[in-house]
């Protein structure tokens, strides 16, 4: 049995017939995974957001697939994370073969005390499903299917788009627009703005196949396997009894003869064995580019995910780098829209967001030379990476199957501070969080959760902390943009004003190398914006302040 | 700044030669090749300084 895809019904919008354009303060094209995350964002940070998607389901078919640990805690703060986790495939082992011998083996998150696991597999369409549900119950999501884009005019001031419905066309008006329209973005081509970049010679072929299999819960990927001559294969397990396959096929293959039943079902059969019952639920053959728009802000226009950056499967790096974009954003447009800060904020989306791409490129370039290497020389050196790896610890690092996504700590920031006071190791400015178990009100909790609602500031206390210390950062919450303080203790501490949690493990500490007295100020997308060994309320608001793009 | 070592090392540069030599007496061009990407991917752990290796590929490229 299929996914049943939805058809989401047209509703006709308000400005059907309406004589002068509607103004909206942000209008998204594209009900993706980054244009939704964008969308709930937004709305939960109280400013309304029109949704425009010229289709009326989720995403057909076998596409992005793995989601990890960064992306689920955004999702988390979105309030749709736990139905995705229990839905899909949890996973944070890989393995590589070389031929028929196991020659490397990775743990993506090989420590404990993470509310989230490093992975999960789940069918874009599930993804997509929970996250209309989600925008669906957000106030101030108006998400319209079969609204399509059919012009774009960016003024100094605003965006003019023409929509086309199957009830005829309006006229919509956006102080902002965010193109989450994916690799083929109109609004990319509408505004003639051009790709650079790489695109590899190289094709492969997905396969999605329903079967019961005992294989373990991994990233399984062969070098020449012995049942695929001379390319790589990939195994990934999804719900529902479905696996994902991927084949690489060399450039000179015909992808429209490699899709064809007769001519997978053999290559399938031949890696599962002559006994293996399945079905095809899917299979494409595609190739790719790793490439980026030179800027990611092109005034009142801006440009999230796939339609800004592109890059090889191998990683996982698309869909997740693409939710982290709109997590980027999200904050920042809405303090805009709010008059909290100034529109140069979101020049910081571009610098900091290409910064992710381009490290994200950069991987995902070197993943794919050591799997398709350029010419015989490359190979022989890539060929005898694997055979050292066999024996040799050293080699084994430097077998790239792909290096999984991981958020970037946004090393270049202009909206982090220096340090106060000297750290050794912890999380740096720029960073994201690393969550932590914690204990609240004799409760399991999770150091995450302490950071959901815009700025926010840990204080690392000790046995003995000073009442007027927490007096001065509980102020912090009346200011016009808040900071909300909560206070970590390792023991008990009575009748503070601000929520306090207890670190019983210890691994709060450790992990923001914190001693007491220590404080880390959090932007709204829980990346860090400063860190001190004193408590200074004075330092705290120039740190966010200088978060929020203003100039002292 | 220069870190790459360009001056003779201590010892017999006669055995270094002839150790390399030996090395692929027996080999056919293939196999030469398969054993020199091998013993850079050692050698280059080895040394495990990225410029000093960049500095020997600058030189090695040279025509």
């Amino acid at each position: 049995m299929g996914f049943a895809y939805p058809r989401f019904e047209f509703r006709a919008p308000p400005e059907l017939g309406a004589r002068a354009p509607a103004r909206h303060p942000v209008v998204v094209i594209g009900a993706g995974p980054v244009g939704l995350s964008l969308a709930i964002d937004l709305a939960t940070r109280g400013r309304n957001v029109v949704v425009l998607d010229d289709d009326d389901t989720v995403s057909v078919g076998s596409r992005g697939l793995c989601y990890a640990k960064r992306t689920l805690e955004i999702w988390d703060r979105l309030g749709c994370a736990a139905p995705m986790v229990e839905k899909g495939v949890t996973w944070q082992v890989g393995k590589v073969f070389f031929g028929e011998r196991q020659v490397y083996a990775f743990d993506l998150l090989p420590e404990g005390g993470h509310r989230f696991p490093a992975f999960i597999n789940l069918q874009q369409y599930h993804l997509e499903n929970f996250l209309v549900e989600r925008a669906r119950a957000t106030a101030g999501v108006d998400l319209r299917f079969r609204n399509k884009v059919a012009g774009i005019a960016p003024r100094g001031d605003g965006v003019g788009l023409t929509v086309e419905t199957p009830q005829g066309g309006y006229s919509i008006d956006a102080e902002w627009v965010v193109a989450c329209d994916g690799a083929r973005s109109p609004t990319r081509r509408a505004l003639g703005l051009d790709f650079k970049g790489r695109v590899f010679e190289d094709r492969f072929l997905i396969a999605d196949v329903r079967m019961t299999a005992d294989f373990p819960t991994e990233r399984w990927f062969w070098f020449e396997p012995p049942f695929h001559n001379g390319g790589s294969t990939l195994l990934h397990k999804q719900p529902d009894d479905i696996w994902r396959i991927d084949f690489q096929l060399g450039w000179g293959a015909d992808p429209e003869a490699e899709k064809q039943p007769e001519r997978v079902i053999p290559r399938i059969q031949r890696m599962l064995g002559p006994d293996a019952k399945f079905e095809l639920d899917w299979v494409s053959v595609y190739t790719f580019q790793c490439r980026r728009l030179e800027r990611f802000r092109h005034g009142r226009v801006l440009f999230a995910g796939d339609s800004a950056h592109q890059v090889s499967p191998f990683g996982a790096r698309g869909a997740n780098s693409g939710v982290q974009d709109a997590d980027n954003l999200g904050w920042k447009l809405a303090a805009v829209l709010a008059g909290q800060a100034p529109e140069t904020l979101l020049d910081s989306y571009d610098s900091e967001r290409v910064e992710a791409a381009d490290e994200n490129i950069l991987n995902s370039t070197r993943a794919t030379d050591f799997i398709t290497p350029k010419n015989e020389a490359s190979r022989r050196l890539r060929d005898a990476v694997l055979e050292l790896a066999a024996d040799q610890p050293f080699a084994r690092r430097l077998v790239n199957s792909g290096r999984l996504s991981l958020p970037t700590a946004y090393a270049r920031s202009p909206l982090s501070s220096p340090d106060e006071g000297s750290f050794a190791g912890g999380v740096p400015a720029g960073a994201p969080a690393r969550d932590a178990p914690l204990m609240r009100e004799g409760k399991p909790a999770w150091l995450l959760d302490l950071l959901k609602d815009g700025f926010s500031a840990l204080y690392f206390a000790g046995a003995d902390t000073p009442p007027d210390a927490v007096t001065a950062i509980a102020a912090l919450a009346n200011d016009p943009t808040p900071i909300r303080a909560a206070v970590v203790s390792r023991v008990a501490q009575a009748g503070l004003p601000v929520p306090t949690a207890i670190d019983e493990s210890g691994l709060a500490f450790e992990r923001y190398d914190a001693a007491p007295g220590t404080v880390v100020l959090f932007r709204p997308d829980q990346h860090v914006a400063a860190r001190s060994r004193h408590l200074d309320p004075a330092a705290l608001r120039r740190a966010r302040d200088r978060a929020l793009g203003k100039t002292p | 700044m220069t870190k790459l070592r360009t001056t003779p090392a201590p010892g017999n540069p006669d055995d270094l030669y002839e150790a390399l030599v030996d090395a692929r007496r027996d080999l056919d061009e293939a196999q030469a090749a398969a054993l020199d990407a091998k013993l850079v991917l050692l050698l280059a752990n080895h040394i495990g300084d990225v410029d000093v290796v960049r500095e020997a590929i600058a030189l090695a490229r040279k025509r």
